[in-house]
This record gives structure tokens, sequence and C-alpha cells, in this order.
């Protein structure tokens, strides 16, 4: 699908990921384009969010985790000796399932990944926590109470916050892991229109049980089965004529 | 539950509830003994003044200075220790890790060793070797800090209470829920970042309790300090590290045992062990409070 192999933002090839001496993740190759949104699908315990975490190597965090195979990042292997997870972090940002803002105030939260890569001017610290918080679509509900407690706002309203902290260290990639999946119709319907206009400025990579949402949000989609990346493709064509049968039992909801 | 009619399910029920009781009474005897004995006695002037006359007249002001010395010193060495060790339990070495294990090994039979032994132990290596080898260093043998003095004494006891406060803050830092770890890491930030600035702040709560209670331990036992510092009479007040000094638990055991007026002590005595209460009661019921909240705060989030 590499029209152009400038397009390619990430590529993984024959990736495996042991937890233990569980088979987690099984030769996964894949290439994800350039300002396009990449749908992970998938039945629960697919190993969908598992590779999700492996772009920005949260899974370093699990002792009992084994990853052999390459994961470029604009064509850097990530897993290569020295390679500074702090520096791909902050290329690769994330958004959890669970909105997880910090007990702090709303400009604190925001604020909180530039002042830790060493931000300390306070009008330009003010122009990006703005620009952010715009971005994530939520500046105009919580412009005038940014010293409120982040925990005071609404699930929606605290994983658009989560958006805006991620953009604020100013990303290449974002990792999302079904950002919506706690959240009612109206939430999800924002997250999803706000994801449509990231797409323009960043790579997005979404995890997501819900069909209809990766039928509308991506580009591409993945349909994992089982740790193994069983089909890859436009989104059109997976949702139209997939390839495999395993995949078509999936979307058509015979199993899963 | 059931109750039990028979004569024997009776007797069951009054025997264990009596055993229950035991504890209560125990509690409210102690209490009222020393109010009763002591309350006329505590006053400004017994807070405020130094002992006099063989101990059978006068205040306790330097034993209260004293004890707070003791804690202060204690508290600056034993919580920051007890923290740090916490968090390496915590957040370094994983919690189920043989590392762990054998460190929380360590902490609970440090937690389980008799006091007096902490004294001897504190004589031994502080006031002897440590004490020596300062002054063979520094002074060329001359006696500077081979002798029982207040930091020696507060370092025995920031021993003593280091398992509490471990304990403690342990506790506060698995309050810290995991995902925000995660997001802080996942912005980029380092481990010791996100200890910093996420894990430090939450456990914030624990590090006090801990705290509290390692000063309310601490304010209540006699053992270690016997051999490593506390003075049987000073009227001054310590300032300086190798000074001795007074204390409020070692001073009512030093009025039991060496009183010369046995009838002019005796609500002195009570007057002191009610000082002694108070404190080590407001100290412990502040901690349980700021473990309530704590507790709280996480059923909350």
């Amino acid at each position: 699908m590499a029209e152009n192999e400038n397009d390619l933002k990430i590529t993984v090839r024959k990736l495996n990921l042991h937890y233990g001496p569980k088979h987690a993740l099984h030769d996964v190759n894949i290439d994800i384009r350039a300002n396009r949104v990449t749908a992970l699908i998938g039945p629960s315990g697919c190993g969908k969010s598992t590779f999700l975490r492996t772009l920005n190597r949260m899974n370093d965090l699990i002792d009992s985790a084994r990853i052999e195979g390459e994961v470029k990042v604009d064509g850097e292997d990530i897993y290569a000796d020295g390679m500074d997870t702090v520096d791909l972090r902050k290329r690769v940002g994330m958004i959890f399932q669970r909105s997880n803002p910090f007990p702090k105030s709303i400009y604190e939260n925001v604020a909180y990944g530039p002042r830790i890569h060493g931000m300390t001017n306070k009008a330009e610290m003010d122009a990006l926590v703005e620009k952010s918080l715009r971005q994530a679509a939520i500046w105009d509900e919580v412009k005038d109470e940014l010293n409120k407690s982040a925990l005071a706002l609404s699930g929606g309203q605290q994983q658009r916050l989560c958006i805006a902290r991620a953009l604020a260290v100013e990303p290449e990639v974002l990792l999302m892991d079904e950002p919506a999946s706690a959240l009612d119709p109206i939430a999800t319907s924002k997250i999803e229109e706000l994801i449509y206009e990231l797409k323009e400025r960043y790579t997005i990579v979404i995890v997501t049980h819900n069909m209809q949402q990766a039928a509308r949000v991506s580009n591409d989609t993945a349909f994992f089965y089982m740790g193994r990346l069983v089909e890859f493709d436009a989104t059109e064509k997976i949702f139209t004529k997939p390839k495999e049968k395993q995949t078509e039992d999936y979307i058509t909801g015979r199993f899963g | 539950m059931t109750r039990s009619k028979g004569l024997v399910g009776r007797l069951v029920v009054g025997f264990t509830g009596a055993c229950a009781f035991l504890s209560v009474a125990a509690v409210v005897w102690i209490m009222a003994t020393i109010i009763w004995g002591g309350h006329t006695h505590l006053t400004w002037a017994f807070i405020s003044q130094v002992p006099s006359e063989g101990m059978t007249e006068g205040g306790v002001f330097p034993a209260i200075v004293g004890t707070f010395f003791l804690v202060v010193i204690m508290s600056l060495v034993g919580v920051p220790v007890g923290t740090i060790t916490a968090i390496y339990l915590s957040e370094y070495v994983g919690r189920q890790s043989k590392m762990a294990q054998v460190i929380r090994f360590a902490v609970n039979t440090l937690a389980g060793i008799p006091a007096i032994v902490f004294g001897l132990f504190g004589l031994g290596f502080f006031v002897q070797f440590s004490g020596n080898s300062l002054d063979k260093i520094f002074y060329h043998g001359a006696l500077h800090w081979a002798q029982p003095n207040i930091l020696w004494a507060s370092l025995t006891m920031a021993l003593l209470t280091l398992p509490v406060v471990i304990v403690s803050v342990e506790e506060a830092i698995k309050t810290v829920p995991q995902d925000l770890r995660e997001a802080s890491l996942a912005l980029g930030a380092t481990r010791w970042q996100t200890i910093r600035k996420v894990v430090l702040p939450g456990s914030m709560g624990g590090i006090l309790t801990g705290a509290i209670l390692a000063v309310s331990r601490g304010a209540g036992e006699v053992a270690p300090i016997l051999f490593t510092g506390a003075a049987y009479f000073l009227p001054q007040l310590p300032h300086r590290f190798t000074d001795q000094f007074m204390e409020l638990g070692y001073h009512v055991f030093i009025m039991t045992t060496q009183s010369t007026d046995v009838e002019k002590t005796l609500p002195i005595q009570y007057a002191t062990t009610l000082v002694l209460l108070l404190l080590t009661f407001t100290l412990n019921f502040s901690a349980i409070a700021l473990r309530a909240r704590i507790r709280r705060r996480r059923v909350a989030a």
C-alpha cells in the first residue's frame, strides 16, 4: 500500500512480543502512513492494545514483556540500543482508555509536559496552553476556569483535556487506546470530530472496539486476531470487501 | 448472625464480651487514674518551669523541650530515609520482586526488635563506635562525640521508628493510581520526574501520617535513649548535638525509681505522665484522622 516511502511514519517488521510464557504478538508487519488515521480493531485480548503500546515503548514498564523485531518511527529503530524513551514519547504521544488527568488544575495539566521538557517562560506557556486547549476543542468550555481542578470536569471534557495535554508536548504521532469507550454518545462524537481535525497535523493510531467508529474516523484499518495481524488495508476495503474470512466474520458481527 | 439460646451459648457470649471489655476497662482505668492524680498539678507554671528541690518541686519544661528536640531530629533523619526506602520498594524494584521481599522482611524484623536492644545497639554503634571514630579523626581522641548525646539518641530513635514510616509511605504510594504514572511517562517524563511530580504529591498525606506515627512512637519510648543520651537531671536546655537532654518518659521513670520524697514527687509524676499521654494521644489521633482522609480520597478516586 506504500505508494510513496516518504508517506510512511511508522514501519513495523516481524514484531513479536511475549508476556512471560504468553506469546502476545506474532510476526506483526505493518506500515502506518503519515497524517492518516489508522484504526486497530479486533476482539478483546487480540493484542491491539499491546501493539499500540509497543509504538511508544509503554510495554517497557511491564517487567515480563519481551520484544523482538523492528519498529521504526521516521526510519529510526525505536528499540535500538541508546534510543531515548523520553525523546520517543515526546514524539509519540498517547491517550488512554480511561481519562487520567492529574489531580491538578486544568492549566497545570496542560503545562505538565512542556514544563518537564524545560519550558519556563510564562507567556510562552500561556500561549501553548491556549493553543493546545483550542486544538483539543475544549478551550471555549474551560477558558474562564483554567485554575479549577481538572477532576471537576465531566468525563468527556477530561478526555479532551488529556488530548490537549498530549498535544502540548507537540508530538508527531498520537496513539489512542479506545479513547471514547468510557464516554456517552455526545462526548464520543466530539472526540471523533476532533480526531478528524487532528489528522491534518498528526499521524493517529487508534484502537477501537466500535466498528462504526473505525469506519467513520479512519483511513486504514488493521484487524488483529489472537496476536496476529490478519488483514490491513484501506478502511473502505476492509469494511466492504475484506480478503480474509476472519475479518469478514468479525466485522459482520459473527464473533467477537 | 444467629443468637445462641442455650445456657452454654449465653455463657460463651458473656465470657467473650467480658474479655473484650477488659481493654476498654484498662484504658478507662489508666486514663482516670492519671487525670485524677495529675490534673490539679498541670498548670502553666508546671509546663514552663525547671524541676527543683531534687525533683520534688518545679515543672518539666526541660523534659518537654528535650522530647521536642529528640523527635524533631529523629524525624528529620527517619522520615526522608523511610520515604526514600518506600519509593525504592514500590517504584524501582517492583512490589513483588525478590529484592522488595528481602527488604520488607528486614523492615518487619526491625519492627520486631525490642526497644532495649535498640538502646544497646545505639550505645555500641553510635556512642562508642561512631563517637570514638569521630573523636579520633577530628579531636585527636579528646572526648566530644563518644558519650551519650541528643544526636545519638535521636538517630537510635530514628532507626526504631523507621519501619513505621516505611509502611505508611508505601501504603500511601500504592494509592496513587497507575494511570497517573502512565500519563506522566507517556508525556516523556522520566521515572524520577514522575515520582517527584506525581507520586510524591499524591502520597503527601501518607508521609505526614508516617511522620506523626513515628513521632508519637518515639515520644513514648524510653529504652532506646537510656544509654544514648537521656539525662537524669539537667536544668539547662540542649543547644548542641553533643549535649545530653531530659525527656518526658525518662523523667517519669526517674521519678518513680529515684525519688527522694515519694509523697512530694507523686503529683508531679502524675502530671508528667499526663503531659506525655496528651502528647502521644494528640499525635496518634491526628495520624488516624489524616489516614482516614486519605482512605476516603482513595475510595472517591
